[in-house]
Order: C-alpha cells, then sequence, then structure tokens
C-alpha cells in the first residue's frame, strides 16, 4: 500500500495536478481556495513549471486558454465570485474546444457572500455560468483523496472530450486535512494536432476560434459538441450507492453534504430505518440513473444540500417525480448537521 | 523581374476590410516583418474583437482568438507554454485601452516577452463607429453625437505615454502609416518589436495611428489627412520606451 500524507484539501488538488503532468498554474487570490496557488507558487518554479499570479480571475483564465491552445495540461482555481468573473473565459474554452481544469472551491454568495462552505454555485457550475449552450464536466469530490483522484481525472477528461473540467470542492473540502495517497496512474495527454503551436512551414496554420458568423455553420458546431456530451453522458458519469438496495427512503447528496448524510444514514440504519445514499461524483453528467431505479423502491428522496434547493431539480428530473423529493438544508456557509438530516430522515420514515 | 511580391505570411484570401481602411497595410507590414525574420513556422498570432476579429484566417502563422480584450493575457499563455515561439496580438483602441487595458498594464508591467501591434483609429470600427478610449475631444461618434464632451466622458488615453512610465516594458513607440515615409518607419518599428521578442528583450508595443474612413464618414484622402491634422498633434509620433538604449521620451 502506497505511503499516505496529511494534507489540506487544497494542496492535494495542487499536488495532483502536477502528478497529472499540469506544469502551468495561473490564479488571483480568494478566500477559500488560496492554498493552492501558494502551494503552485512554491512548486513549479522548483519543477520547471509556471506559476503567475495574474492581474485579475479574467486574466488567469484567458492564460489558460492560451496554454490550452498550445496542448498543454493547464489549470486554475478560484471561489465562487471568482468563478463568476472566469466565466466568460469559460464560455470561449467550450467555444474553441479547449481542454483545461477549472477549480471552484465554493463559498457563500450571493455576491461577494462570505468565505464559509457552501455548494450554492450548482446551478452555475452545471448549467454553463458563462452564456451559450455548453457544459463542463463537474466533478464533486467529498474526501482529500477524492480531492486529488478526481483532479487528475478531470484532466485526463478534459483532454479526452476537449472540454473544461471543473473540481467543484467546497471551503470545508478546500481547508479540510486527510490522509492522501498520491500514487495515481496517470493517462498522458493524446496528441493534439489541432493544437497552436506554431507550422514549422510543415502543416496549413491552425486557428484556435470560436467565432462562427455563419449560422448554418455555427448551428453545426453546436449540434456535433453536443454529441460528444453525449459520449460524456454514456461513458462517464459517477456516482456512489450507499445501503440503497434495501432503501425505502434515499437521501441524495454529494461533497461534504454526501459525508455528513453518511453519518445520518448509520445512524437511522442503527434505529432500523431503511434509509441509502446516492452521492452522484460527476454533477455533470448527473447520474440519473441510480434515481430512476430508486423511484421505483423508495417513499421519498430528501435532497441535502449547502444551498437553497439546486440539485433538487435534477432529482426530480432524474426520479421522474415519482415519489416525494425534499430538501434538507443548510445556506450561507453553514453545513447541515447529522442530527438535522437524521431528523429529516425520521420524519420521512413515519 | 519580379519586384514587389505579396509576403507569404500573408494568405493569398481576400481581406473582409473596408475600401481605404489601412488594417491592410499594417496586416502587410507584419507579414513582411515575419518573412523577413524567418519566424513563420515559430510564430503565433492573437487576433482580438473588433475590425481585425477575422485576422486569424488572414495570417499564415497559426492563430488564436482571443476574447474582447484579453488578447495580452492570452499571449501569456501561449508564450509560458514555449518560450521559443514568437508571439504577437494584433489588438484596435477598444480592445486594448478600454475593455482590455488591465491586460495591457499588467502585460507590460510583467516586461511580458511578446510583441504588441496596437491600432489606434480613434472609433469602433466593427459595431459601427462607437466613441472610443481614444477618440478625439469633439470628435463625433455614434455614441458621443454632439462631439466627446469632456465633462462627460473625459480625455482620450495616450497609451505610449501611459505605459511609458512603468518600470517594465522594453519598448514602446507610437507611428503612423498615412504616407510612404511613414509606412517605412512603421516597418522598421513592427520589425524591432519582434527582434526584441526574438533577443529576450521583454513586451514591445508599437501603436499604429490608423484611420476609418468609413466610421469618420470621409474619403479615404481625407482620412489621411485627418490623422496628420488631427491625431498627430494629440498623439505625437515617436519612441515612448526603448529600455535596453535607455530612451525615454518626455
Amino acid at each position: 500500500m502506497a505511503d499516505k500524507v496529511l494534507m489540506k484539501g487544497n494542496e492535494a488538488i495542487a499536488e495532483a495536478a502536477i502528478k497529472a503532468g499540469c506544469r502551468h498554474y495561473f490564479g488571483y487570490p480568494i478566500t477559500p481556495q488560496t492554498e493552492v496557488a501558494a502551494y503552485m507558487a512554491k512548486r513549479m518554479p522548483k519543477i520547471g513549471g509556471t506559476f503567475l499570479q495574474a492581474e485579475s480571475e479574467i486574466a488567469a483564465i484567458n492564460m489558460v486558454y492560451g496554454v490550452a491552445s498550445a496542448g498543454l495540461r493547464v489549470m486554475t482555481s478560484s471561489s465562487s465570485p471568482g468563478i463568476s468573473l472566469k466565466g466568460e473565459g469559460i464560455s470561449y474554452l467550450a467555444g474553441a474546444d479547449l481542454p483545461a481544469l477549472v477549480v471552484n472551491v465554493q463559498r457563500g454568495g450571493p455576491g461577494l457572500g462570505g468565505i464559509q462552505p457552501s455548494q450554492s454555485d450548482y446551478f452555475q457550475s452545471t448549467r454553463g455560468g458563462g452564456h451559450g449552450d455548453y457544459h463542463m464536466i463537474v466533478l464533486a469530490p467529498s474526501s482529500v483523496q477524492e480531492m486529488a483522484e478526481l483532479t487528475v481525472k478531470a484532466f485526463e477528461l478534459a483532454d479526452k472530450y476537449r472540454m473544461t473540467a471543473m473540481v467543484l470542492a467546497d471551503g470545508t473540502m478546500g481547508q479540510m486535512m486527510e490522509p492522501v495517497s498520491l500514487d495515481f496512474d496517470v493517462t498522458p495527454p493524446p496528441e493534439k494536432p489541432w493544437a497552436t503551436t506554431g507550422t514549422e512551414m510543415k502543416r496549413k496554420h491552425n486557428i484556435v476560434n470560436s467565432l462562427s458568423l455563419v449560422p448554418e455553420e455555427l448551428e453545426k458546431l453546436n449540434i456535433a459538441r453536443f454529441e460528444r456530451y453525449e459520449q460524456v453522458k454514456q461513458n462517464e458519469t459517477r456516482y456512489e450507492e450507499y445501503m440503497m438496495d434495501d432503501a425505502e427512503i434515499a437521501i441524495a447528496a454529494f461533497g461534504i453534504a454526501a459525508r455528513v448524510s453518511k453519518n445520518a444514514v448509520n445512524e437511522a440504519r442503527k434505529r432500523g430505518v431503511k434509509v441509502g445514499l446516492i452521492r452522484p461524483i460527476t454533477l455533470w453528467p448527473f447520474p440519473e440513473a441510480p434515481f430512476k431505479k430508486a423511484a421505483e423502491h423508495v417513499k421519498q428522496i430528501i435532497s441535502v444540500e449547502l444551498n437553497m434547493g439546486q440539485m433538487i431539480e435534477d432529482v426530480r428530473l432524474a426520479s421522474e417525480c415519482k415519489v416525494p423529493v425534499t430538501l434538507c438544508n443548510r445556506v450561507g456557509g453553514m453545513i447541515p448537521s447529522p442530527e438535522q438530516v437524521l431528523d429529516a430522515i425520521l420524519k420521512a420514515s413515519k | 523581374m519580379i519586384v514587389y511580391d505579396k509576403p507569404h505570411a500573408l494568405l493569398d484570401v481576400p481581406l473582409h476590410y473596408c475600401p481605404g481602411c489601412l488594417h491592410g497595410v499594417v496586416h502587410k507590414l507584419v507579414a513582411e516583418v515575419i518573412d523577413e525574420l524567418g519566424i513563420e513556422g515559430k510564430t503565433i498570432g492573437i487576433a482580438p474583437v473588433g475590425c481585425s476579429v477575422m485576422a486569424y484566417d488572414y495570417f499564415a502563422c497559426d492563430m488564436i482568438e482571443a476574447a474582447h480584450g484579453r488578447a495580452p493575457a492570452v499571449a501569456t499563455g501561449v508564450k509560458r507554454a514555449d518560450p521559443t515561439k514568437v508571439v504577437f496580438t494584433y489588438q484596435g483602441d477598444g480592445d486594448l485601452a478600454s475593455i482590455g487595458m488591465a491586460e495591457t498594464v499588467h502585460a507590460a508591467a510583467r516586461n511580458e516577452n511578446i510583441t504588441v501591434i496596437f491600432i489606434n483609429n480613434a472609433i469602433y470600427g466593427m459595431t459601427g463607429g462607437q466613441m472610443a478610449p481614444t477618440s478625439l475631444v469633439g470628435q463625433v461618434t455614434q455614441t458621443s453625437p454632439y462631439g466627446r464632451d469632456p465633462k462627460l466622458c473625459g480625455y482620450p488615453i495616450r497609451v505610449c505615454e501611459l505605459l511609458s512610465e512603468l518600470e517594465g516594458p522594453e519598448y514602446l513607440e507610437r507611428v503612423t502609416v498615412n504616407s510612404i515615409p511613414h509606412i517605412r518607419a512603421a516597418k522598421k518599428a513592427i520589425k524591432k518589436a519582434f527582434m526584441n521578442q526574438i533577443e529576450g528583450k521583454g513586451f514591445s508595443l508599437i501603436e499604429v495611428v490608423s484611420s476609418c474612413p468609413t466610421n469618420w464618414g470621409m474619403t479615404p484622402q481625407n482620412a489621411l489627412k485627418w490623422i496628420e491634422e488631427k491625431m498627430l498633434p494629440y498623439y505625437p509620433l515617436g519612441v515612448y520606451k526603448d529600455r535596453s538604449n535607455g530612451e525615454v521620451k518626455k
């Protein structure tokens, strides 16, 4: 078994990115993700990489756009308000079909909000965030180990599908320390014949671009992109089911909410309540199958979230409204306690 | 005997620019410099949002289309990905001096080893002639229909002078292309800006005072005259910074 080291979630993301072959990081300070930047500032110069503190989140994401155009693994990280600023760049990355990693260590909003953990960027992450028809692959870790593993996975998926991948964490995941193994198998980047690396006078010029002024052509590009998204849905949807086999009540939760919920499920099971947990690991594509299946045998689904109810819409769609879906939440930087979730389970069991 | 040939780095395609527009001239100068330096195969150009948005179809080197104002940040990424490549941006006044001012100033402050070609024609051309950060006081545009009023919207920005106060940038020069001698001088400046990058000296910006006959509402000839009579008094030509030679215009 590989050696484990004690690391903060934010640092685990940074080290995993380096393991994945990322040698270019661009960021801007914002709590609670700044440790990613600080870690990169220390490590990158030692391994011949680039750490650059950009003048803004907007500049940072456009520097990412430049490195991605050159065909290299590249990332930025931020927290909610900073991700809003990156929205323009993320849309351009999507329009130019460039692979990149964006990490969002969420904090409470809207506006400047607070600096405590939140999951209130679920809509922003899964519906796009920037303008136009597009998706990111959104991965939601619920342990420091997963912060690291999903970072590597995000680079691989981004390259495989020429998409932006997002690791959607929250302030808790970013700040907490856990033992983590950084012993990964990494799939190296594929050939990128489209990259703007200079023609060497051996080929026609490559163009990285998202402008398409002829409607018929732009329509075709959008449709082709969504055909690729369909492949992602079929091949890359990830989730964890916990004690769902005989469950009469299902909890839907991701990230930190799933950890809290697991404790509540264990406690409820001790009291004889048949409850299980479905934890989406990819938020886009959303794991519809386990919810569709659960709707056949549970009497209620409880969506546990650190927001005013965002993922609950996807849970309702996936379960086709066959059973009631209720919300158990805290917001503004507050985290639901296992007792709060247990209460919701016990209430549903009556 | 061939006395003139189209530069190889400029593709043989129709340009979309209006009659009398000087973008074609500046494109040609950039392409000639790329040819003369033999760098087409390792050059990556960044097109802006604005009239030259489709420059990516015109240059034979690899090209990237950036979001409005973000070309210097994109160029930073490309250059950092492989410092042996030659990276240039080609930007207008709205792109570089308004929405992208932060990216411009900070790329200059970092002395990012890139070449910036900045076209200042004192108007937003692509969107149909709105007031630019470089529109002159009193200049009539679609969004300053009574003439640019400094009480309402301040004064035009002199980019070279502004950036020359920074410690960072290697080379800043303002040129124009309204006459044959000026075009020759402009080419010399552009070549120096690329040479500086190849020699690893850092950020070079060439501001090209240009025209927009269509949106200025002038014949191309009168537009060239307007550059001389109205633009150049406010935007004096010259070298504003040449760090290696210790030259700063005051």
